[in-house]
């Protein structure tokens, strides 16, 4: 029984992370209606980025975590100007811009590769100080309680942004219709970009957390989260910034229940990737989604 | 002739190689040739792959029967797969495969008859270079001929606009399952031959990165034109030999070379490579268009 | 063709675009579509052309129900049409766009052309012959082998029309087949739509252009609100108090 509730609660945990993750990916794909396959090299040059200004640079992780969700935005404007506006008047600007952004995903993984290494990297210890705390046979890891209360203030703060701030509401407003945003006056343009700096700065905070959580970054660690975000974008449904959250948790809880059950980490993926193409083919608006899937 | 035996003797693997990757991008192109943007080609690769190689290894099937097996056996999950999946638009049906293809990776690393992780070890060296380069011609002068026939015009139609084609005939549903499932014949088969070239095969060979290279033949090379597919994979499975040859050896530069040229393809080049050659291209591109009024 | 449209209705989340909407066209005879815009009249066309299937009613063509019929086997049942915003295959040649138009009348067996057998290059040469005569037909064959999108907009509208007639229909369904063409282009059109409805075939039109609706329909059916306002002939349609109100004011409204 303990061991469900501990295996629980760590779903809990990665699944904040996940969260994050797509809240990013999905902002993106919710104003532009583009798949940004490049989010998670943004994701993984995040994470290392913090641990190099941690390593080398000598800052605290307070600081480095700031400072490389900074720089991770800022990658995200090129992005955008480099992959995404050339297309923007193409009539196929959905599939060139998922090849784009596909381009980009490479290039950001070989700069990591050549940047860092391809080797397996973690923070050095006592980087965040860890304290325990246990309860009969659960334990929780103040790593832990911070991972989760960073990953939900991000997405708390960026669901108020969205509906309270002028600049958030224009992200809405373009995300519902660019043309007449643009008669009203919205400078599209700078708001598609402003989207793309919020989105790689929260993919990028989501690479740094995921780092911490499992001690270990790579130039490849993006590549299993690119996939698991795309199932938590599509269970939540596209566009959707709370169905994002709640995948993400949904998918930490389905994971860690697989170990749990089967006994084995093999299995752990397939259940997601199955639920995935069940989504997809039962109720493609996902959970809380209202994008188009299907040709009408 | 002795140069002949001695180029082979070094660049036999890639020439193989080569040859097996223009074979899976080919079947790709049939089924983009219908519009239809598939992330599942490596996963029926590995479907052929696998199938072919336990018949020959375990069951002493003849070679080219086990082969055609496997070919058939893709066709028909491609079949199974392509009918409830063929109703999402662009994206959602690339993820729609995508986690197919992750589903059937997660299967073959689980299941006993595959081998697991390790993959599946002993295959007969059946495959010679002479036979895949007959497939290759074979399945390019079919599929060239394929053009402007009435399938050809169906597929190309529905390219064009989905809905056009079913108002002037055209079962939409039937045509792209076709295009669905010949890809999927067409890379079992390809995964046949390469199963009989190496002795073994293993998970990681049909994954997702697999799955987005074949992606990167067809938009370098141009998915125009039956050739094009085949060139991007020409030239992109012998650029890591060609800049061997001219002293880079780094990985990050090959693969940011990769990278680069695709964005700059997809960027500058809309109809890939084959349009600096071909009518087929360049000269439509720039035929000029006047504004189109809005709809009312 | 004989069209019989019988209470259809199609509503969307609750709007009802069609309310029960009631038509018959009769074989030879061309139709008019009129109506301030959202009165139904695309959807008509859509639901008749089955790219939307009615949520209640018949729809009736020669006798037999269709109303469930996907888009494609009411194609294979003799009917074509343009689209408003103008569908064609922009990558494609005019000459292209028309044969791949003849998929419903052009067998092209896929062995013969593999084999490169003399019957497929007789038959190709017989399409393309028949592509240049549907292109001729709306004055277009000389830009043949230009691409779709190079042509004027108002070429891309007598394109499609080509590519319609390309596969022999028996009912023609012409979404505002001259918005935005010149006065002589509109007049080519309108002979076009005379000589084909006098050959027998079927034309049901939506056209916000009144003197060209007027002069060339025999009969006219007004939609406001996804309802018949009143069906009659264009004088007693012109005549009709509520058309002038609902129509011909909702246009001054718009203009």
């Amino acid at each position: 029984m303990d061991l469900l509730a501990q295996q629980l609660i760590n779903g809990l945990f990665i699944g904040s992370v996940y969260g994050l993750f797509a809240v990013g990916y999905t902002l993106v794909f919710g104003v532009l209606d583009i798949l940004n396959l490049a989010h998670a090299a943004v994701f993984t040059l995040g994470g290392l980025l913090a641990l190099w200004l941690v390593e080398t640079g000598g800052l605290s992780i307070w600081l480095a975590f700031p400072v490389s969700v900074l720089c991770c935005g800022i990658l995200g404007l090129l992005l955008d100007r480099v992959a995404f506006v050339p297309l923007r008047q193409r009539a196929d600007s959905n599939f060139s811009g998922l090849i784009s952004s596909i381009a980009m995903a490479i290039i950001f993984e070989s700069a990591a590769l050549g940047l860092f290494g391809a080797r397996t990297v973690r923070f050095p210890a006592h980087t965040v100080p860890v304290h325990i705390w246990r309860w009969g046979g659960i334990s929780i890891t103040s790593l832990q309680v911070e991972i989760v209360a960073i990953s939900l203030l991000l997405m708390v703060a960026l669901t108020q942004f969205l509906n309270r701030a002028r600049a958030g509401k224009a992200i809405r407003a373009v995300a519902e219709n660019d043309r007449t945003s643009r008669l009203l006056g919205i400078h599209v343009d700078g708001i598609i970009a402003f989207t793309f700096f919020i989105s790689s700065a929260l993919g990028g905070a989501a690479g740094i957390l995921f780092g911490l959580y499992f001690d270990s970054l790579s130039p490849d660690m993006g590549r299993s989260i690119e996939l698991k975000g795309l199932a938590v974008i599509i269970l939540g449904g596209m566009g959707s910034i709370p169905g994002a959250i709640l995948g993400g948790l949904a998918f930490g809880l389905s994971e860690v229940l697989t170990v749990a059950i089967t006994g084995t980490s093999n299995l752990r993926d397939a259940v997601a990737f199955t639920v995935l193409f069940a989504v997809l083919i039962l109720r493609p608006s996902g959970l809380l989604g209202r994008k188009k899937m299907r040709e009408a | 002739m002795e140069a002949l035996c001695q180029f082979f003797a070094i660049y036999g693997s890639l020439v193989n190689f080569i040859g097996i990757n223009a074979l899976l991008a080919l079947s790709l192109y049939l089924t983009m040739a219908a519009g239809q943007l598939s992330l599942g080609s490596a996963a029926f690769a590995g479907i052929g792959g696998y199938t072919a190689g336990i018949l020959t290894m375990k069951l002493g099937v003849p070679f080219l029967l086990s082969v055609a097996a496997g070919s058939i056996l893709s066709g028909l999950v491609g079949l199974i797969i392509g009918l409830p999946v063929l109703r999402l638009r662009g994206v959602f049906l690339a993820i729609a495969t995508l986690s197919f293809g992750e589903v059937v990776r997660i299967a073959v690393l689980n299941l006993d008859i595959t081998g697991g992780a390790q993959g599946l070890v002993g295959i007969p060296n059946l495959t010679k270079t002479w036979g895949i380069y007959l497939a290759l011609a074979v399945a390019g002068y079919t599929i060239a001929r394929l053009r402007h026939s009435r399938i050809g015009w169906c597929f190309e139609s529905i390219r064009e606009d989905e809905t056009a084609a079913s108002a002037m005939g055209i079962n939409t549903t039937y045509y792209k399952t076709l295009s669905f499932v010949l890809g999927a014949i067409l890379a079992g088969f390809a995964g046949g031959l390469y199963a009989h070239l190496n002795y073994i095969i293993t998970p990681r060979e049909f994954g997702f990165s697999v799955a987005v290279d074949l992606l990167i033949f067809n938009i370098v090379g141009g998915i125009r034109v039956w050739y094009g597919p085949v060139l991007g994979a020409v030239l992109l499975t012998a650029l890591p030999e060609i800049l061997r040859g001219t002293g880079v050896t780094a990985g990050p530069i090959r693969m940011a070379l990769n990278g680069l040229i695709l964005l700059l393809v997809i960027l500058f080049l809309p109809n890939g490579l084959v349009s600096i050659f071909g009518r087929t291209g360049q000269e439509r591109e720039k035929a000029p268009v006047d504004a189109v009024p809005e709809e009312g | 063709m004989f069209v019989h449209v019988k209470d259809v209705t199609r509503t969307f989340g609750g709007v009802k675009a069609l309310d029960g909407i009631s038509l018959a066209v009769k074989r030879g005879e061309v139709h008019g579509l009129i109506g301030p815009n959202g009165a139904g009249k695309t959807t008509l066309i859509n639901v008749l052309s089955g790219i939307i299937a009615p949520s209640s009613g018949e729809v009736i063509l020669d006798n037999s129900p269709v109303q469930t019929l996907p888009a494609y086997k009411l194609a294979a049942r003799g009917v074509a049409r343009t689209f408003q915003n103008i569908r064609l295959f922009p990558a494609m040649t005019c000459l292209e766009n028309v044969i791949a138009g003849q998929h419903l009348v052009a067998l092209r067996p896929f062995f013969p052309r593999l084999f490169c057998l003399p019957s497929a290059g007789r038959q190709e040469k017989e399409h393309r012959r028949q592509a240049m005569d549907c292109l001729a037909r709306v004055g277009i064959e000389s830009k043949a082998h230009f691409p779709a999108r190079a042509l004027s907009y108002g070429e891309r509208r007598r394109l499609e029309i080509a590519r319609a007639l390309a596969s022999r229909p028996r009912l023609l369904l012409l979404d505002e087949p001259v918005a935005g063409m010149r006065q002589q282009e509109v007049e080519q059109v309108g002979s076009l739509i005379q000589s084909l409805a006098a050959e027998g075939m079927t034309i049901l039109l939506i056209e916000h252009n009144m003197s060209f609706v007027m002069g060339l329909c025999a009969t006219i059916t007004v939609l406001n609100f996804g309802r018949t306002l009143v069906t009659g002939n264009p004088n007693q349609v012109s005549r009709h108090p509520e058309v002038i109100e609902a129509y011909l004011g909702a246009s001054e409204n718009n203009a």
